[in-house]
C-alpha cells in the first residue's frame, strides 16, 4: 500500500535514519579509514578523520610480518570446508525431512536444534582432550570437523524451509511426466532448490568465518584462522592502531560483502525459519 | 486405450482407513468425475490410480493390464494438478516438452507436438515465457498443454479449476469439454464442485467417507438419487428434506423435494408458511420460506415472482418428484 | 503422502546427519559428565579419583561463581534491553519511506558482520582505550577527564559492545516482522479511531511480540556463551568482574588445568541454557505445525 508521505516528513525521516545508520556504522568507518593511516596520524589528538596522508603501508607491513595470508587462507579453508562438508551431509537429510515427513521427522528435527543449544563450554574439555590426543589440536582438519557440526543443525533447517516451499506437487508432476528419480532431482529439484542452498550456504560460511569460541581455543598458531589471529593483536601490538585496522579490515571485508548479499536469508536462517 | 478397473482396492494411512474397499470401472473414452465433499477420499482415489501412492490392499487393472505396482510414470497417464505443478526454473516451451524429454524423444517430434498443443491451448505467443508471468488461466492451459502432448491412455485431473475466478472457471470447463470431444481419451475428473459434475460428466462417482454412494449419468443422480446423501449433494439450490408426521403420510421416514418442484401459489396449496428471504436473480427466484412443523423449504420459481419478505405464501409439493427415504437414509 | 520405496529412501538419506550430531551430543557430554566427578588435574596426570559430588559443591559455593553468574545476567539481561528497545525503535525508523532506504539498511546490519575479536579489540583500543581511544579524545574535547572504562566499567562496556555486534540482529528481524503486517489492519484500526499510539500498542506490537520473543530466546542461546569479546578485552578482570560463566569454565579448565572443577562448571552451564533451550524449542515447534 503506498501511502502519500509529505515531503517534508519524508525529509526529517531521510535525515533522522541517516545519522543513526552512520552512528552505528561508524566503529566500522573509523576502522577502516585508520588503516590507510600512518601510525602517528592514527592516535593525533584531535583525530583527522579524512584530511591525512592515506597510506597502504599498514597493509603492507601486516601481510609481510604475520602471515596473513596464512591466516587469511585458514580461515577460507575452515569457513567453507566447514559449509560445504556440512552441505553434503545435510542436503539428503533436508530433503527427505521435507518431502518424505514421518510420523516422527518433526522430533528429530526439534532434536537436532537442540543439539545447537549446548553451550560449548560443556564440551570443550572433552572435545579439547580428544583433539590433543587424537593430534587434530591446531589443524584445520580439526575445526573443519567441530563447526561442520555445531553448524550441521542451522544447515539442516534452512535447507528444510527451503526444500518444504518447493511444492511437493511439482514432484509429483515430474514422477507423472516421467522421470525417475535421477531426472527428477537433476531437472527438477536441483534447479529449484539452488536459491536455497546457495543462501545456506553464504550464511553458513558467515558464521564459520566469525566464530570465536573453538577456533580461539582450538587452535595456537599453524591453523588459526583470522580471529585467532586478531586476538593476537590483543597486546602490545594493538596498539598500533593503523596495523590493527588494516588487520582488521581485511579480515571483516570478505564477510560484510558476503553479509549484505545474505540479509534477507539472514532472518530466516537464523531463526530456524520462526521469522521470514 | 483408456479402461480403468479398480478392484477391491482399500487404502489406509496408519491406522485410519481412508478407503474401504472399493470396486469401480471406468471405460476407454468416458469423462468420470469424481465428486464429494472435502475429505471424502476422492483425491486419494486419484492418486492411488497415478500412482503416487500405493495402494494397502486390492488390484488397479489399465487397459487389462495389472497396473497396482507400476510406477507413475509408466502407467501412462497425465495429471493436471490443482496447483497446476509447472515447473518454475523452465519455459513454457520446456515445459510441455518436459514428459518428452523424458520418453527420449527426438527433438524435431518434440517441436512438432509442444507446437500443435499449444496452437490448440491458445498458448503459441507464450512459449517463450515463464510460468510466473502467466495469468492463472494460461498456467492452467499450460498444465493441460503439458498432459495433452504424451497422447496419454487416460488425463486425470485433480480439481484443476479451483483457484481459478468463477468466469474463468466456466471458460475453463468449457475448453476442457471441448478437448474431450475432440481427443476421446478418458478423463478423470476430480472436484467437490457438484455444477462442475453435472456440466461436464458422462458418469458421476458420488463419494462419502472413502465410499462410493452412487455412480451414474449426471441426469440419473439427478432424477433417482440413491440415498439422501446423493440427493442432497447433487442439484443446487440443495433437496429440502421433510420428515415427521408429512413424512409419515408418505409411508418414509424423510421425504426429499426439489426446490424447482415446489409449487407457489398465493393463495392455497398444501402448506402455508412466511417468507423470511426472497433472493431475486431475474431469471428465477428463490424463496426460503418459514413453514410451522418443519425446517425452513428453499422454493425456486421462474421469472420473477413478485414476493418479498414476510408475504404469506402456500407451498405444494409435485408428488411425480417426491424422494422417499427409510431412516437408514436409503431411497425406497 | 508417499510410497514405501521412498520412505527406506529417506530414512537412509537422513541416518549420516543424525549419527554425527548423536555422537556430536553423546559421546563429550557423557565425557563432561563423567569427568565432572572426578578429581583430574591435568598437570596431575595419573592421579584421577572418583570424588562425587564434590566438584560441584566447590563449583557452587565459589564466590566466583556467584560473580560470574551475576555477571552472566547482567550481561545477557542488558545486550537483550538494549537491542530490543534499540531494535523496535530502529525497526519503526526504517519502515518508514524515506531516500537511501536500501544503503541505511546496510549500514545498521554491518556489524552483525564483524567478527567478534575484531569489533572487541576495536572498541577497546580504538574507542575506549583512556589515553588515545576516540572516547578520550571526544572527553577531552569537551572538558572532561577521559574514563577508562574497560578498568572502571567493564562489564558494562562489554554489554555495550556486544549489544552493538546485536542490535543487527534484532532490527533486521523486527524489520521483517514489521514488514509482513498487514497494511489493511492498521487501516481498519485507523479507520476504528485509533492514534498512531494505540495502533503501535493494539496492533504493532501484538504482531511483533512472536518476532520479539524469537529474538530474545536466540539471543540468550548466544549471549550465555560469549566468550571472545571477554577474551581479548579484559581476560575476565579486573578479579572477577567481567568474568561470566562460560569464561569461568574455560579459566579453569584450561588455564587453571581443572578438568573436574571444570566441567562440573560446564555441567552447570549446560542445565541453565537447557531451561532456555526448552522455551525456544516450544516458540519454534508451535511454528512447525503452522
Amino acid at each position: 500500500m503506498a501511502r502519500r508521505v509529505s515531503n517534508r516528513r519524508k525529509t526529517l525521516v531521510t535525515i533522522v535514519a541517516w545519522a543513526v545508520g552512520i552512528a552505528i556504522f561508524f566503529p566500522i568507518l573509523w576502522t577502516i579509514l585508520t588503516s590507510f593511516k600512518t601510525e602517528a596520524e592514527a592516535i593525533a589528538s584531535p583525530p583527522k578523520f579524512l584530511f591525512f596522508d592515506w597510506t597502504l603501508e599498514n597493509y603492507a607491513e601486516v601481510n609481510s610480518r604475520s602471515n596473513y595470508f596464512l591466516h587469511f587462507m585458514n580461515s577460507v579453508i575452515i569457513s567453507v570446508g566447514s559449509t560445504l562438508l556440512g552441505l553434503a551431509i545435510a542436503i539428503p537429510a533436508a530433503w527427505s525431512m521435507a518431502f518424505v515427513p514421518g510420523k516422527r521427522t518433526k522430533d528429530v528435527l526439534m532434536w537436532m536444534l537442540s543439539t545447537k543449544m549446548l553451550p560449548p563450554v560443556g564440551v570443550l574439555i572433552p572435545i579439547y582432550l580428544l583433539f590433543r590426543d587424537s593430534g587434530l589440536l591446531d589443524t584445520r582438519l580439526g575445526l573443519v570437523i567441530v563447526l561442520t557440526l555445531i553448524n550441521l543443525p542451522i544447515i539442516v533447517w534452512m535447507l528444510f524451509t527451503y526444500f518444504k516451499e518447493i511444492p511437493g506437487e511439482i514432484l509429483e508432476a515430474a514422477r507423472m511426466d516421467g522421470a525417475g528419480l535421477w531426472e527428477e532431482v537433476v531437472h527438477v529439484l536441483t534447479p529449484m532448490a539452488v536459491p536455497g542452498i546457495a543462501s545456506t550456504l553464504l550464511l553458513n560460511i558467515i558464521l564459520a568465518w566469525n566464530e570465536a569460541f573453538w577456533t580461539l581455543n582450538l587452535t595456537a598458531a599453524k591453523a588459526a584462522p583470522l580471529t585467532a589471529f586478531i586476538a593476537s593483536y590483543s597486546s602490545p601490538e594493538g596498539l598500533f592502531y593503523a596495523k590493527l585496522s588494516a588487520a582488521s579490515t581485511l579480515a571483516i571485508a570478505p564477510i560484510l560483502v558476503l553479509g549484505w548479499f545474505s540479509q534477507k536469508q539472514l532472518v530466516r536462517g537464523l531463526t530456524f525459519g520462526a521469522v521470514k | 486405450m483408456g479402461k480403468i478397473s479398480l478392484k477391491n482396492v482399500t487404502k489406509a494411512f496408519g491406522e485410519a482407513m481412508v478407503i474401504p474397499s472399493l470396486d469401480l470401472e471406468i471405460e476407454d473414452g468416458e469423462f468420470v468425475v469424481f465428486v464429494g465433499p472435502s475429505g471424502c477420499g476422492k483425491s486419494t482415489l486419484l492418486r492411488l490410480i497415478a500412482g503416487l501412492e500405493d495402494v494397502t490392499s486390492g488390484v488397479i487393472e489399465i487397459d487389462g493390464r495389472d497396473a497396482t505396482e507400476v510406477p507413475p510414470a509408466r502407467r501412462g497417464l497425465a495429471m493436471v494438478f490443482q496447483s497446476y505443478a509447472l515447473y518454475p526454473h523452465m519455459s513454457v516451451r520446456k515445459n510441455i516438452a518436459f514428459p518428452l524429454k523424458m520418453a527420449k524423444m527426438d527433438a524435431a517430434e518434440q517441436e512438432r507436438r509442444v507446437t500443435s498443443a499449444a496452437k490448440i491451448l491458445n498458448l503459441t505467443d507464450y512459449l517463450d515465457r515463464r510460468p510466473g508471468q502467466l495469468s492463472g488461466g494460461q498456467r492452467q492451459r499450460v498444465a493441460i498443454g503439458r498432459a495433452i502432448v504424451r497422447e496419454p491412455a487416460a488425463f486425470l485431473f485433480d480439481e484443476p479449476l479451483s483457484n481459478l475466478d468463477a468466469a474463468l472457471r466456466v471458460n475453463m470447463r468449457l475448453e476442457i469439454s471441448e478437448l474431450h470431444q475432440s481427443l476421446a481419451t478418458t478423463m478423470i475428473y476430480v472436484t467437490h464442485d457438484q455444477v462442475e459434475a453435472m456440466t461436464m460428466a458422462d458418469k458421476i462417482v458420488v463419494l462419502h467417507a472413502g465410499r462410493i454412494e452412487q455412480v451414474g449419468s449426471p441426469l440419473d443422480l439427478y432424477r433417482s438419487p440413491a440415498n439422501r446423501f446423493v440427493a442432497g449433494f447433487i442439484g443446487s439450490p440443495k433437496m429440502n428434506f421433510i420428515s415427521g408426521a408429512e413424512a409419515g403420510k408418505h409411508g418414509a421416514h424423510t421425504i426429499g423435494i426439489r426446490p424447482e418442484h415446489l409449487a407457489l401459489s398465493t393463495t392455497e396449496g398444501a402448506w402455508q408458511g412466511k417468507v423470511a428471504v426472497a433472493e431475486h436473480l431475474g431469471s428465477d427466484t428463490f424463496l426460503y420460506v418459514n413453514v410451522n412443523g418443519m425446517d425452513p423449504l428453499t422454493v425456486r420459481t421462474q421469472g420473477e415472482a413478485g414476493i418479498h419478505h414476510g408475504d404469506t405464501v402456500y407451498i405444494s409439493p409435485d408428488a411425480e418428484h417426491l424422494h422417499r427415504f427409510d431412516a437408514s437414509g436409503k431411497t425406497i | 503422502m508417499a510410497t514405501a520405496h521412498s520412505r527406506v529412501a529417506a530414512r537412509f538419506m537422513i541416518s549420516p546427519a543424525v549419527l554425527l550430531l548423536l555422537g556430536w551430543m553423546i559421546v563429550p557430554l557423557s565425557m563432561t559428565i563423567y569427568f565432572s566427578f572426578l578429581s583430574y588435574n591435568l598437570l596431575m596426570p595419573g592421579m584421577e579419583e572418583f570424588i562425587g559430588f564434590t566438584n560441584y559443591r566447590f563449583f557452587l559455593t565459589d564466590p566466583a561463581f556467584f560473580a560470574a553468574l551475576a555477571n552472566t545476567l547482567l550481561l545477557v539481561g542488558g545486550v537483550l534491553v538494549i537491542t530490543i528497545v534499540g531494535g523496535t525503535a530502529l525497526a519503526l525508523l526504517l519502515d518508514q519511506p524515506f531516500w537511501g532506504q536500501g544503503i541505511v539498511r546496510i549500514l545498521v546490519i554491518a556489524p552483525f558482520f564483524v567478527m567478534p575479536t575484531v569489533s572487541a579489540l576495536v572498541w577497546k583500543n580504538m574507542f575506549m582505550n583512556p589515553v588515545n581511544g576516540l572516547f578520550a579524545h571526544l572527553a577531552k574535547a569537551i572538558g572532561l577527564e577521559p574514563f577508562d572504562f574497560l578498568a572502571h566499567a567493564p562489564l558494562a562496556s562489554i554489554i555495550l559492545i556486544v549489544a552493538w555486534q546485536w542490535l543487527p540482529f534484532a532490527t533486521l528481524i523486527l524489520l521483517t516482522a514489521l514488514q509482513s503486517l498487514d497494511q489493511e489492519q492498521l487501516e481498519a484500526s485507523e479507520m476504528d479511531g485509533a492514534n498512531f499510539g494505540n495502533r503501535f500498542i493494539y496492533i504493532v506490537l501484538p504482531h511483533m511480540a512472536r518476532a520479539i520473543t524469537v529474538v530474545v530466546l536466540i539471543q540468550t542461546i548466544f549471549l550465555l556463551s560469549v566468550f571472545a569479546e571477554i577474551l581479548v578485552t579484559t581476560n575476565g578482570g579486573p578479579g572477577y568482574a567481567s568474568t561470566n560463566i562460560t569464561y569461568l569454565v574455560y579459566a579453569q579448565s584450561l588455564l587453571q588445568f581443572d578438568v573436574g572443577g571444570g566441567s562440573a562448571g560446564g555441567i552447570v552451564a549446560v542445565i541453565l541454557a537447557n531451561i532456555v533451550a526448552v522455551f525456544l524449542m516450544r516458540m519454534i515447534g508451535k511454528n512447525l505445525e503452522a
